[in-house]
């Protein structure tokens, strides 16, 4: 008889809490991490579980040690994870970029909050950015995974340890305080459905019958540092082709379709729910990847609609990729909130209805 | 009468440990690196724990450090070691974790991650390469330049209004109490390099006992960014690094126990 842990539970939870829980339950070995509002949860979860499994958590002195910790316990092929919000995933960044360079998977959790600077603790989108163009030096990328409910928090900590190890890639979880601080009910995958992948690079003391193995970022030769690039490109080329992810809501018959992740996309839904009782066809399009984007899709959805609206708690980020993805088939429209400010279904409902009015003004000119 | 055994008419006296790889060392002529490297693979050779290590590489002249030492290696950030060194010994607790990290690497950019993994007590070696100069960016001043001394970046010698004091990161690490064993050494004479031996000897075996943080201070040549000859830079070593940084154990088992 499988007991209780072996098959999903229905559990209300807190989306740290669910994350945290959902980690053990993906197989993690080791945590590094710093607090952060509004993220420690997360690393007071698993401090108070860890006596019931075989993992390592440990609270860094900052979060420049935790990634390196993260960096080292990778390379030694552990199943890793670090979580933390804004100035913390911003100190955090030149360790990413090794990690993506050295080939290391891991999961990194970015509960985001209102910046630039120490900013607020309020909920954000605006490390959209830092997360999918890069944020540390050099041409890389990383997975992103966005998150719009708690059943998501849970579910995508498998998806990214999978990801992460797949492409020997670091994979991100792009959510934010909102999410990160609600209750909602979900359903808890079982213990032990991921299995581990073989690691035979990690660095695990050089057994007689195989090479020295070397985790390095350090390429002197211009000629070596193309070929890892090429090498890096050819796998983000790869990821771009086979993992987009993405969600539609009516978008058949729609006039105006509604572009956003994470928690703004269920305001937009019930915005878009607002707009449709209003007799407004409007549709919605939810990036789950935000890093490969579905470009594809909503290059397809944009030669069919009459207009794009972006929403974003940010001043416009993703609406760059909706632009370069739109390539001017419609125009292409964004509403944002900034600082810990959440847009409300009724705000969006008005940029909705703007749009006409906004239409006919570029038509005059 | 006796004589010695002799193998093709010569005697063996001295082999290359097979710890360390073919590659040839980058190392200027009268750097201690390439000593310090040689004695710790050539312990490890001996403790037969080659397949159990794992060595972490700094950023600096040593960034090379795994092109030379035949064990698995990472490569950290700079400053960052022994953050790393962490992460692999938390997870693989039973191998042997060492990291290898310079002046500037350790004591200044690293310092906060130097601190706080010996007052974890992390149970690794960490191996502190002390010259007083950055030599792989070209002679900056260290952390550990001693006053007066001309560095590119002290071009009228290092002035503590200025630039503070050197900085004694042993001493603060001995007092520390994750710290199991805090010792001080130099590599310019033959004498100096077998008590070197000795006390990574020792660390390993307290590794393997668990005992806490192995803290080991080389003070080391660097004729090239000192500006001076291989033989020159052994006399200025003893004139004026040994005043400030004497040799000899800070902290022993003995005084741990206490």
């Amino acid at each position: 008889m499988p007991t209780h842990k072996e098959k999903s539970e229905v559990l209300l939870m807190k989306g740290n809490e669910a994350l945290a829980e959902a980690a053990f339950r993906a197989g993690l070995q080791a945590y590094f991490g710093y607090p952060i509002t509004p993220q420690s949860e997360v690393i007071e979860y698993l401090m108070a579980e860890q006596p019931k499994h075989d993992c390592v958590v440990l609270q860094a002195e900052s979060e420049v040690a935790a990634i390196n910790m993260i960096f080292g316990a990778s390379g030694a092929g552990a199943r890793v994870m670090t979580s933390s919000s804004g100035p913390g995933i911003s100190l955090m960044q030149e360790g990413i970029s090794y990690m993506a360079a050295s080939q290391l998977p891991c999961l990194i959790v970015n509960v985001q909050r209102g910046g630039p600077g120490l900013g607020t603790i309020q909920p954000s989108q605006g490390d959209y950015f830092q997360a999918t163009k890069g944020g540390g030096h050099g041409d890389y990328r990383l997975i992103v995974l966005a998150p719009a409910s708690v059943q998501e928090m849970a579910d995508f900590v498998f998806d990214g340890f999978r990801l992460a190890e797949k492409y020997r890639n670091p994979a991100m979880i792009l959510t934010d305080g909102a999410l990160g601080q609600m209750m909602e009910k979900l359903e808890m995958p079982p213990k032990g459905s991921l299995p581990y992948p073989e690691t035979p690079w990690a660095t695990t003391g050089k057994r007689k019958d195989r090479k020295r193995n070397v985790v390095t970022s350090l390429f002197m030769q211009p000629e070596k540092m193309e070929e890892v690039n090429l090498h890096l490109q050819e796998k983000y080329r790869l990821i771009e082709e086979t993992e987009v992810r993405y969600e539609e809501i009516d978008v058949d018959d729609a006039d105006v379709l509604l572009v956003a992740f994470g928690l703004v996309a269920r305001i937009c839904e019930k915005a878009m729910h607002l707009a449709r009782e209003k007799g407004l066809r409007v549709g919605l399009l939810r990036p789950i990847t935000l890093f490969p984007y579905p470009s594809k899709r909503l290059a397809e959805l944009s030669s069919k609609v009459g207009s794009v609206l972006t929403v974003e708690m940010n001043a416009g980020q993703m609406l760059e990729d909706v632009r370069l993805a739109v390539e001017g088939r419609c125009p292409v429209h964004f509403k944002g909130r900034m600082g810990g400010m959440i847009p409300s279904p009724e705000e969006v409902l008005e940029a909705i209805e703007a749009i006409p009015a906004k239409l006919h003004v570029e038509l005059q000119r | 009468m006796d004589l010695p055994p002799i193998t093709n008419g010569f005697e063996l006296v001295y082999k290359k440990p097979q710890t360390l790889t073919e590659t040839p060392m980058h190392y200027c002529p009268g750097c201690g690196h390439g000593v310090v490297h040689r004695v710790l693979m050539e312990v490890i050779e001996e403790m037969g724990i080659q397949d159990r290590t794992i060595g972490v590489a700094p950023v600096g002249c040593s960034v090379f450090a795994y092109d030379y030492m035949n064990v698995d290696m990472q490569e950290a950030a700079h400053g960052r070691a022994s953050a790393v060194a962490t992460g692999i010994k938390r997870v693989l607790p039973d191998r042997f974790v060492y990291s290898y990290q310079g002046d500037g690497d350790l004591a200044a950019i690293g310092t906060a991650e130097t601190i706080h993994t010996v007052n974890r007590g992390e149970n690794i070696l960490m191996v502190f390469i002390n010259n007083g100069i950055y030599g792989m960016t070209g002679g900056q001043m260290a952390p550990t330049s001693i006053l007066g001394m001309k560095t590119t970046t002290s071009p009228f010698g290092r002035d503590s209004k200025l630039a503070g004091h050197p900085l004694k990161i042993t001493n603060l690490i001995a007092q520390l109490p994750g710290a199991f064993y805090v010792t001080r050494h130099a590599v310019h004479t033959a004498n100096a390099v077998r008590k070197l031996k000795k006390a990574i000897h020792s660390s390993f075996e307290y590794q393997l006992l668990n005992k806490g943080t192995c803290f080991i201070e080389v003070l080391s040549n660097c004729p090239s960014g000192w500006k001076m000859t291989p033989a020159e830079s052994n006399k200025w070593l003893e004139e004026n690094m040994f005043p400030i940084y004497p040799l000899g154990d800070l902290k022993t088992p003995s005084q741990t126990m206490n």
